[in-house]
């Protein structure tokens, strides 16, 4: 097999809340960000971007910009070696090639002896566009008739009523839909909205390039996967994977939307042309325009259940906008949509359209949280017209071991039902309600994976261990990797110092997503350290002239072990370290794995909220998490990832939305106009974590990363709808919003 | 052989089945003969697919062994954040 088969155990390590290695640093301004980083000579790059949200590039004059004193390197599109490669959309949306696709679409870049001299001469670059009709949402852009965004993308098989701008099709689910709701007592069937967020990360994109004369170029930035950058910018720039070294930096927040690249070819192109080091930093105003938002949405539900709340068939068409460029999330988004429930008749449909729009990207879970919403309000709505409680309904229809899932495979060991019973036995959920107030509910799920792998663990001379892995540390992953490497090793977790290598030090590592990272490489982190212990066995077997099978690993020392073993002193892990020169060398074990056996994961959130019904202002009163973690490693940063997925789902259903105006440009680009949540906004987010154990994994691990993000949609708009007692369909509930539905009541 | 799940807007290149027997021990042999035996589904394989293999999704993993008797579900290729 091509995963660890858990195997139940008693833990020392695991479970526990040491403090994080990094948080010192974090703390005191010590540890290193994409933009703290400078070299020698080191110039500054500034991009100059796209004031139309479409229009083709006549022609770009930089003389004027390259004559400025101070100014190194200008380039353009066409300073990309070639065309036509399988990223060539991604490095299209770097800079812009023959038409500027969005509002902020970067154009030319600059790099100068400083800011300033790199700002004047974005200036004195001369750009002649032709300005070309725009389409900026998915209600008109999905339309025949609406403004194409790019030519010959037309799904073959999307559905003649839908416009050329719809490039993705697709469709899952099982049964006989007809017979299903012929079944039902009541269909419910609606169609909701949500607005494109962004990932909200508190720090922009910012990096360091160096390409020195020989061609090999080094690259510092903040990313989720500096081995996907490398992947991405030397296919690019044409160089061999082995020329490029990139450097993680630290990172403050990615959710996602780091999975990819921005600026980091772009500040290599620069210093290749200018062979001095480059840095190029976002403004704040650039992360909004010209980064990846999640996929804006349109979903029709239909749902039929009979009156004891059994759901006989369930129904979705997901229509998701994913910028300027093909993009494929309206799969997830087909597949998650009724992934929570055991349903004999299901179909789930999903396409994508084009806008002028940043190329959406991942966001925590994407697609799940948009169709789930629409899933789970309309259950809600079912419950209410039934009079029936809407955990019980949750319950008769929850899938579980053996359950068909509405995407195709059966499902193993998985934790909704005993989620389901916790949060029906939580106090919050029997706790009153006052006036204005309501209370919602919602399922969610996450597939969770694995992926490519790589990490060394190495016993030092003091029998101290560093552990090498390739996965930026996003949320508290090297304190989880120095937990499982102590667990294993018998030792003290203070004992094991992990670190991020860059690309030149470890074999290939897939991004920071899909809730990979403690699954993962914690199960490369055990697996490397079992071979270190094996090592370290098989020489104490020579030192006492027995057998390796009669040498075992317990309490941090190979100890003799069987009737014939004889009777030898325990030799400790600092013994191991300070002989390894003579017993044969340093000692390492390492690891490298194409992870499988990631269990899926799902989640039950729980709501209550306030509605000031004079002003529309909704307050979240008290927020209860309940999410299967397999196997807490450390319980603080799973509560965290937990409490970060509600808060970020919060801000979704509540506020955020991209504001584009008639004229296709972007108008909120900025904190103030587009506000997230802060501690301030919310109750303290209370967490429940259930360990069913994964059985993918030795100690049970499930991803935990994403899944806090799906429910909230759909828990607050059912709160919402309680409080106010209209049925809300479309996101971001605002104010206003929320006053019209009011309003609507008469 | 192997009965092999499609999803739904992939049907049309297996003369409408929803299942279809491959004759194949591992991952990478599920998905050459569906290639072969329906051309079809080249180009979607080609771009990137994944394959659950009694309820565990597998990203590429091509020597993961594959029974008679096993589920095998073809599914897109996953991404996360």
């Amino acid at each position: 097999m091509a995963f660890d088969e858990y195997s139940k155990r008693d833990f020392t390590v695991i479970g526990t809340r040491p403090i994080r290695q990094d948080g010192i640093d974090k703390v005191t301004g010590r540890a290193q960000y994409g933009a703290d980083f400078s070299l020698p000579g080191m110039l500054h790059g500034k991009v100059l971007r796209s004031p139309h949200a479409h229009a083709r590039i006549v022609s770009i004059d930089t003389s004027a910009a390259k004559a400025l004193p101070g100014v190194k390197a200008v380039v353009t599109s066409a300073d990309f070696p070639g065309t036509g490669s399988e990223v060539q959309d991604v490095q299209d949306h770097c800079l812009a090639r023959g038409k500027a696709m969005y509002d902020g679409h970067a154009v030319a870049a600059v790099a100068a002896t400083s800011g300033a001299v790199a700002r004047k001469a974005l200036k004195l670059i001369k750009v002649v566009y032709e300005v070309l009709p725009h389409v900026t949402d998915i209600e008109t852009a999905i339309k025949p008739g609406a403004p194409a965004v790019q030519d010959g993308l037309r799904h073959k098989k999307a559905p003649d009523r839908f416009s050329d701008n719809t490039t993705g099709w697709c469709e899952f689910g099982h049964g006989d839909m007809d017979a299903g709701f012929a079944k039902a007592d009541i269909i419910v069937e609606r169609t909701f909205k949500t607005s494109s967020t962004h990932q909200g990360y508190i720090e922009p994109h910012a990096c360091l390039a160096s390409v020195g004369t020989d061609g090999r170029a080094d690259l510092w930035c903040c990313t989720q996967g500096h081995f996907q950058v490398r992947n991405l910018c030397s296919k690019m720039l044409d160089m061999d994977q082995s020329a490029l070294k990139v450097i993680a930096t630290e990172i403050g927040g990615g959710f996602g939307g780091k999975t990819t690249v921005f600026i980091e070819p772009v500040a290599l192109l620069l210093s290749q042309k200018a062979g001095r080091p480059v840095k190029l930093v976002m403004t704040r105003d650039e992360v909004f325009k010209a980064s990846g938002p999640t996929v804006a949405s349109m979903t029709d539900v239909k749902i039929g259940m009979t009156k004891d709340g059994r759901i006989t068939a369930g129904y979705a068409l997901v229509r998701y906008e994913g910028g300027a460029w093909p993009s494929d999330t309206h799969y997830p988004g087909a597949q998650c949509a009724f992934a929570s429930y055991d349903l004999e008749a299901v179909k789930a449909q999903g396409l994508n359209v084009l806008t002028n729009r940043p190329l959406q990207a991942a966001y925590r879970a994407p697609g799940s949280p948009q169709s789930t919403y629409a899933v789970e309000a309309v259950v809600d709505e079912l419950c209410v017209k039934l009079g029936l409680d809407p955990l019980d309904t949750r319950l008769k229809n929850a899938a579980k071991k053996g359950t068909k899932s509405s995407y195709g495979p059966t499902f193993d060991e998985i934790g909704l039902i005993q989620l389901l019973e916790a949060a029906k036995a939580h106090p919050h959920y029997s706790a009153p309600l006052g006036p204005n107030q309501g209370r919602g509910v919602s399922n969610g799920f996450w597939f969770n994976f694995g992926g490519e792998t790589a990490v060394s663990l190495a016993i030092d001379f003091d029998g101290s261990v560093t552990l090498v892995e390739g996965n930026p540390d996003i949320g508290g992953s090297r304190a989880a990797m120095s937990m499982m490497a102590a667990e294993e090793l018998g030792i003290p977790y203070e004992k094991v110092r992990t670190i991020v290598a860059d690309t030149a030090s470890l074999g290939h590592n897939e991004v920071t997503h899909g809730s990979r990272v403690t699954f993962a490489v914690g199960l490369a982190t055990i697996k490397a350290a079992r071979a270190a212990k094996r090592e370290m066995c098989a020489r104490a077997a020579k030192l006492w002239g027995i057998p390796a099978e009669a040498v075992a690993w317990e309490n941090g020392a190979a100890r003799a072990t069987g009737h014939n073993a004889g009777n030898h002193d325990p030799i400790t892990i600092e013994e191991f370290g300070a002989t390894c020169t003579k017993t044969g060398g340093p000692i390492v074990g390492h690891h490298e794995t194409m992870a499988e056996g990631a269990g899926v994961s799902f989640g039950v959130h729980i709501c209550d909220l306030h509605v000031d019904p004079e002003t529309g202002y909704t307050t979240v009163l008290r927020y209860t998490v309940l999410q299967d973690a397999g196997k807490a490693i450390h319980p603080a940063y799973v509560e965290g990832q937990m409490q970060g997925g509600a808060v970020q789902g919060i801000g979704w259903a509540l506020n955020e939305e991209y504001i584009y105006g008639t004229d296709g440009r972007l108008q909120n680009a900025g904190f103030l106009d587009y506000r997230i949540p802060v501690a301030s906004d919310l109750p303290k987010i209370d967490t429940v974590i259930l360990e069913i154990p994964n059985p993918g994994h030795p100690y049970g691990v499930r991803g935990v990363g994403e899944t806090g993000i799906v429910p909230p949609l759909a828990a607050i708009s059912n709160a919402v709808s309680h409080a106010i007692g209209v049925r809300m369909s479309e996101l971001p509930m605002s104010p206003p919003r929320i006053l019209k539905a009011i309003k609507s009541k008469g | 052989m192997v009965m092999v799940t499609v999803w739904g807007s992939l049907r049309d290149a297996t003369d409408g089945k929803a299942e279809v027997e491959v004759d194949a021990s591992t991952f990478i042999e599920v998905l050459n003969a569906l290639k072969r035996n329906y051309p079809g589904l080249t180009q979607q394989i080609d771009r990137g697919v994944s394959l659950a293999i009694d309820g565990l999704i597998y990203k590429d993993s091509w020597f993961t062994p594959v029974r008679p008797d096993s589920e095998v579900v073809l599914m897109p290729l996953m991404v996360g954040g």
